[in-house]
């Protein structure tokens, strides 16, 4: 973590401020806090922020305002977001998971890699809370932290050309959940039923970055039953 | 109102406007136009508002049938446009006629065409915005790109009294030897000044990876101080990111909005819109800006863009 912030220019319509170049639940508290901060105070020139794992990304339209000014004005909140609470989140969300099968064929790899049982495993992931640190690679995939060292596990080495939408992978100690089928190089280990992101609403997202996630292993039966009622 | 029927998809067509604004925080990419100017023009040469929905072609255009008597515009790169097997010319107002055969022939410059139709198309909007963003799925049509046998519908708008063009001089030129204007970051710092040089000194060259997320370019190797790789930060488009090969990846209208390499610097905002039409083997140079020269530039584009309308001339 960097004792005070670095506020770098990116392009003609945009600056970051960054807090630290590591994975970190206070550097990326003192983001979220930043955002918070910004979007409250409704800064003019201002038209959007992304606050991603260690740095806070801010577009601004530069006939309205000026990167100098605007770096003087988050300069104010320095103070306020110095020593974040690091217990403030935003909502929690339960996410149910079938763990295993065919629903997550790399949980054997997961599990066998740590010498454990396929049950240890599903424990120790669904055993606790997770943060989320940010969205981003498609619409609506959040990057959770940080699973146990017990089943943190490197990418596949050939990613996937398909993942299925729902799915729920561990990447070193990262944990995420894929919204849409996409491509992907994180060990699979379960799928929600659970829609993550919808562009017909509004939000789009069922998660934002702060947020604290919860995974609830289920029987497969749920899940296909969760399916039908979305689909019906 | 159905106003087109698609006859011929096209190599990649799709509906695109000015953008998605406001979601980059839920992973949602900005969107829209590549090469914005040319779909504002061919909106305002129809009468349109600058952010209606247009056609963006790509390299090999479609062929349309008009279904009913309809006004359209052809803005972009010069893509040889056709009505009834007949040349019509670009950057300005056409009128097509019921059963009328609207195609396209040889991309003689540029990479895309914007075809507007009096009264904008008529697509959902998805999040603000009637951009396809194919990638994921939605806006547009159902989130593709044309298919034949698609309809496109335009909202209702009386027809225009007086055709327009662009003058000769306000239409930008593609020669396909770009030199795009850069501001250097947000990670510069993690290049030496050896490969900072490289690339600001450099001819690159625009490969066959190269599509609406962003193009991998070939040239001279750009060397890391160390590491090539970072904790991932937002991203977005004309940012230049270099992986480890030291070989530049440029990002373009549906840039996802995170990512793990290092970016040496971004493309200014107004050039975004030249590289929009910049295609496989197209070269592009480098030259360095800084914040406050962009901002000037990007003053003076904003200025001509808010008077495109005023320099309009009529045809008839």
């Amino acid at each position: 973590m960097y004792a005070s912030p670095r506020f770098l220019p990116f392009g003609d319509c945009a600056l970051l401020v960054e807090f630290g170049d590591t994975i970190s639940l206070e550097i990326n508290c003192k983001v979220v806090a930043l955002n918070v901060a910004i979007v409250k105070a409704v800064i003019r020139g201002i038209e959007e922020t992304v606050p991603t794992y260690r740095s806070l990304l801010v577009r601004y339209d530069p006939v309205k305002t000026s990167y100098d000014q605007l770096v003087l004005q988050i300069r104010n909140f320095e103070r306020l977001v110095e020593k974040p609470n690091l217990a403030a989140a935003g909502k929690t969300a339960t996410i149910p998971v079938v763990y295993g099968g065919e629903y997550g064929p790399d949980l054997g790899y997961v599990a066998q890699y740590h010498g454990l049982t396929e049950e240890q495993a599903v424990k120790l992931h669904s055993g606790r809370k997770y943060r989320v640190y940010m969205l981003g690679f498609v619409a609506g995939f959040p990057y959770l932290g940080e699973v146990a060292d017990e089943i943190a596990t490197p990418r596949l080495e050939t990613p996937k050309l398909k993942v299925p939408a729902g799915s729920v992978g561990i990447a070193e100690k990262q944990t995420g959940i894929y919204p849409c089928e996409a491509p992907g190089g994180w060990r699979i280990i379960g799928r929600t039923p659970l829609r993550l992101f919808n562009p017909q609403q509004e939000p789009p997202a069922l998660l934002e970055p702060g947020d604290i996630v919860k995974f609830e292993p289920i029987p497969e039966s749920l899940f296909k039953a969760s399916i039908e009622e979305r689909t019906r | 109102m159905k106003t087109l029927k698609v006859q011929k998809s096209g190599l990649f067509t799709t509906i695109q406007d000015l953008g998605r604004y406001g979601y980059l925080r839920f992973g949602v990419p900005i969107s829209g136009a590549m090469d914005r100017f040319s779909l504002i023009a061919a909106n305002l040469l129809v009468g349109n508002g600058i952010n209606d929905a247009c056609l963006e072609t790509t390299l090999l255009g479609p062929e349309l049938l008009a279904l009913e008597k309809t006004q359209i515009a052809i803005t972009g790169g010069d893509c040889s446009p056709k009505i009834n097997g007949q040349s019509v010319p670009s950057w300005q107002t056409l009128t097509a006629q019921e059963g009328d055969i609207i195609s396209f022939g040889r991309m003689e410059s540029g990479c895309r065409a914007y075809i507007s139709i009096r009264g904008g198309i008529d697509v959902p909007l998805i999040l603000g915005s009637r951009s396809t963003y194919v990638r994921g799925k939605f806006g547009g049509i159902e989130g593709r790109t044309l298919r034949t046998g698609d309809l496109i519908n335009a909202f209702d708008a009386s027809p225009l009294e007086t055709g327009y063009e662009m003058p000769k001089e306000i239409i930008p030129q593609f020669s396909g030897n770009l030199r795009i204007n850069v501001l250097l970051g947000p990670q510069a710092d993690m290049f030496t000044e050896k490969g900072v040089e490289t690339f600001l000194s450099s001819q690159y060259k625009v490969t066959l990876e190269a599509d609406r997320m962003g193009y991998r370019l070939e040239g001279p190797i750009i060397d890391h101080k160390e590491k090539a790789d970072i904790v991932s930060d937002g991203l977005l488009p004309g940012a230049i990111q270099v992986p480890k090969n030291g070989k530049p990846i440029l990002m373009m209208r549906d840039a996802q909005t995170t990512g793990g390499y290092p970016k040496i610097a971004a493309a200014s905002t107004p050039d975004i819109d030249a590289l929009g039409q910049a295609k496989p083997n197209d070269t592009i140079e480098f030259s360095k800006v800084t914040t406050q020269e962009a901002h000037e530039k990007m003053r003076e584009y904003n200025e001509l863009l808010c008077t495109l309308r005023e320099k309009l001339r009529k045809t008839d």
